[in-house]
């Protein structure tokens, strides 16, 4: 939270009732989940470096809802929040990510030879991305880490960012101290990300200290880009104009699979269990925290009042172009997987790949005034 | 009642200086930080230090890496961190119109525990006041000379205060309880008062439309804070749980409750009888105090310190006595910002701190808070308005103001 950390010592003087939040008008998985009963068990608990329960919830309780999305409405200050409040956490996972039972195990299969096609037709697929988060073991998440820590993050990233060679080659500039000439040329990149103002954020604590230690790397080819301390400690982010989305998640892999050996090399890891798969921030990013979208041109398509059970079925979301907060533009939407957790990466690109693929199909035959009835998926993908 | 008020509440009886006697005595031990911030041991202080190169606020002025190093590992009784104190400082390096203190305080015992940063921030911010002075507390308004405006320059007339209930967590560190708990407090006391004081009481959770309409004609709605100096301190934490807002049937005598501070009490009437205004704002203020008391429970308050508050600006009275006032001619003039500072005044936009003055009426009040009374206070307001509008009215004549420029003190 913003401000000060979760031992206030007074609290214990008071019944854990007393302290209850008011959830009646709230609307997020963290009000549907919590109970008197979670509450007064995990109150006056705290993680090793020292994050409570009230600070995991105070942005649901800040929050009341979304006008898009059901939001989460809890995020963990450490990796072992997810452990040591599990019995509010579970629940909130399984709910989130569609029934994820708290025995489950999650793949992770980085491998980007495991996707068949990808080569998305460019007259409807405007640009392709796919981003991940990374968490660095031993040091405490953005809504709790101390200044230190959050520079240490800095640090470790950088220096293996700075390792890479050939296309993945680049430069780091630090929000600090960053030159008027260096921010223009970011910004026209569509790179720059600044301090956040979504009070979902504001109020977990992410933008304290702003903005110190927070940066942004690319490589000279600008298709490669890293954030460094905005949500997650890191974001990875592979993107190009077009619809070639089977080469943006081989760069994806291949450069994200170089940073890990790089910093394993200096003795450090990233959050990752068999179960939750990459831990970050937020809980709808566990497993993969991939999202692999696009931006694409779906004029008609997207009008059809089966538009959003189609989604559905093919396992894809739909987004603004100025992303998860906004609506879309000119029948252009940002389309990429719904699901985080209980599929690999792999899996989930796919998803996207033959969704798109789908999407765009209909969209030719709706511009030949063509039926899309045989092209409508009658069941969930799985 | 938690366990140290019932204990509190025995001492009470004996009276306000054994009960500060005793609260320094037994709440103000400094603890080390326990459990995960033995975390933070893992990277000296150094490490931790924030960068301030590009701020300028009382808390950047003051904290120096020695300072940060001494207090790092400290924690109040309560548990608050000279992190969390200095939280908004760091987030808001500067202000357009003021220097912003950059601090806040979490409880009672931040000022004592983290004295080595709160004692420098206080002298900057109240012209040297020093670590020994002692702080005049006077709410005697019969001592008040004059202080009946003229209506066709004087709009209206406001004095505002704040006070913290002694034993609860300040806004930025509460819990909801200890929140919940200051609003039963507040709001016990202020539905037991008569007369012209009898009100009620309008929880910000469960306000109909209609009320809600009502209070924004009155002007009296406070909403959930938007500037980034309350935000970041952590006082707008499950808005709008235990806020509300109370007011007599007159409106003219108003409580806020749990936003910035525990409590504002704010007294106000359209026109220039400030006279009236301050007198309505003593005898209110001190029957809720004896009310309070009653019930075991107090004010926060210090011989040193005077009334303990959120923001080191406002210890002391906490005091902002202000008028609306019209003085189109005399803010043109070029020594306009040299008289207020003479005579001890400060000027904001009708919109309040965070704003612009427009067509020439000023909110003009006083600049200080420590180390005057709350009486001393409003006469040099009184005193000062006067004279302003003697200079407005010479400059409406075309007649020179220059015998009536007061000396820099």
């Amino acid at each position: 939270m913003p401000g000060f950390p979760g031992n206030n010592e007074l609290q214990k003087a008071y019944d854990t009732s007393e302290d209850y939040p008011d959830l009646s008008k709230h609307n997020n998985w963290m009000a549907k989940v919590m109970t008197k009963d979670i509450y007064a068990k995990l109150r006056d608990v705290r993680t090793k470096s020292g994050y409570s329960f009230d600070q995991a919830i105070q942005t649901g309780i800040d929050n009341p809802g979304h006008p898009f999305i059901m939001t989460v409405g809890a995020v963990a200050g450490d990796e072992e929040c997810y452990d040591t409040f599990a019995d509010f956490f579970d629940p909130v996972i399984d709910k989130r990510h569609n029934g994820y039972s708290k025995d489950a195990k999650h793949k992770t299969d980085m491998n980007p030879d495991h996707i068949k096609g990808g080569d998305l037709d460019p007259k409807y697929v405007l640009s392709s991305r796919v981003r991940t988060g990374r968490s660095i073991r031993g040091l405490a998440l953005p809504p709790h880490c101390t200044r230190a820590e959050r520079r240490a993050v800095e640090k470790i990233s950088v220096d293996a960012l700075n390792c890479l060679k050939e296309e993945f080659a680049g430069k780091y500039y630090p929000l600090s101290n960053m030159t008027e000439a260096e921010q223009e040329k970011l910004i026209d990149d569509h790179f720059l990300f600044d301090k956040p103002v979504s009070p979902l954020l504001t109020c977990a604590g992410m933008a304290r200290d702003w903005p110190d230690a927070r940066g942004i790397w690319h490589n000279a080819d600008k298709n490669f880009l890293v954030w460094v301390n905005e949500e997650d400690h890191i974001r990875v982010i592979s993107m190009e104009k077009g619809g070639n989305m089977g080469r943006v998640f081989k760069r994806f892999c291949d450069g994200l699979n170089k940073v890990e050996e790089l910093i394993k090399g200096k003795g450090h890891d990233f959050m990752w269990n068999e179960h939750l798969g990459y831990v970050l921030t937020c809980p709808s990013n566990l497993g993969t925290g991939l999202r692999a979208g696009v931006h694409a041109k779906l004029t008609l398509v997207s009008q059809d009042k089966r538009f959003d059970d189609i989604l559905d079925k093919l396992r894809l979301q739909k987004r603004g172009t100025g992303g998860v907060d906004t609506a879309s533009v000119g029948g252009v939407f940002d389309i990429s997987n719904a699901d985080r957790l209980g599929f690999s990466e792999v899996k989930l690109c796919q998803f996207v790949i033959d969704g798109v693929n789908t999407l765009v199909d209909m969209e030719k035959r709706l511009e030949a005034k063509k039926s899309i009835d045989d092209l409508i998926p009658t069941e969930k993908k799985n | 009642m938690p366990f140290g008020m019932k204990t509190l509440g025995v001492v009470a009886a004996a009276g306000v200086g054994t009960m500060a006697l005793y609260y320094k005595a037994a709440h103000c031990q400094v603890h080390h930080a326990r459990g995960g911030s033995g975390r933070r041991s893992l990277y000296p202080a150094s490490a931790n230090y924030p960068e301030l190169s590009k701020h300028n606020n009382v808390m950047a002025s003051n904290l120096t890496p020695d300072i940060y190093a001494r207090l790092r590992d400290v924690t109040t009784p309560n548990g608050c961190t000279l992190d969390g104190c200095i939280q908004t400082g760091v987030d808001n390096p500067g202000h357009p119109f003021i220097k912003t203190v950059g601090a806040v305080a979490g409880d009672e015992e931040s000022y004592e525990v983290f004295k080595a940063l709160f004692d420098p921030i206080i002298d900057e911010r109240h012209n040297g006041y020093k670590p020994w002075d002692k702080h005049p507390t006077d709410l005697d308004f019969t001592k008040i000379r004059g202080g009946n405006f003229d209506a066709k320059y004087v709009h209206s007339s406001r004095v505002r205060t704040g006070r913290s209930i002694r034993g609860l967590g300040l806004p930025p560190a509460c819990s909801r309880a200890e929140r919940r708990e200051v609003e039963r407090v507040v709001v016990d006391a202020l539905g037991k008062l008569k007369g012209t004081f009898a009100g009620k009481y309008y929880p910000l959770s469960n306000m109909t439309d209609a009320e809600q309409e009502q209070l924004i004609t009155d002007h009296f709605l406070f909403d959930k804070p938007v500037s980034p100096l309350l935000l970041a301190s952590g006082m707008a934490r499950d808005w709008p749980d235990a806020r509300g807002i109370w007011h007599n049937s007159q409106k003219n005598f108003l409580v806020w409750i749990n936003e910035e501070d525990h409590t504002r009490v704010i007294s106000m009437e359209k026109g220039g009888n400030m006279k009236a205004v301050f007198e309505r704002f003593c005898t209110g203020l001190l029957q809720v105090e004896k009310l309070i008391r009653e019930k075991g429970w107090e004010f926060m308050w210090n011989e040193h310190l005077g009334y303990v508050l959120t923001c080191p600006s406002n210890l002391g009275t906490g005091l902002r006595c202000g008028v609306h006032v019209t003085i189109t001619k005399l803010s043109k003039d070029p020594r306009f910002n040299d008289i207020l500072e003479a005579m001890k005044l400060q000027k904001r936009g009708t919109g309040g701190v965070d704003t612009a003055a427009t067509g020439g009426t000023y909110d003009i009040s006083n600049a200080d808070r420590l180390g005057k009374s709350e009486v001393q206070l409003v006469q040099e307001v009184i005193d000062g308005v006067e004279l302003l509008i003697q200079m407005e009215k010479r400059l409406e004549n075309r007649r020179s103001i220059d015998d009536l420029i007061p000396p820099k003190k």
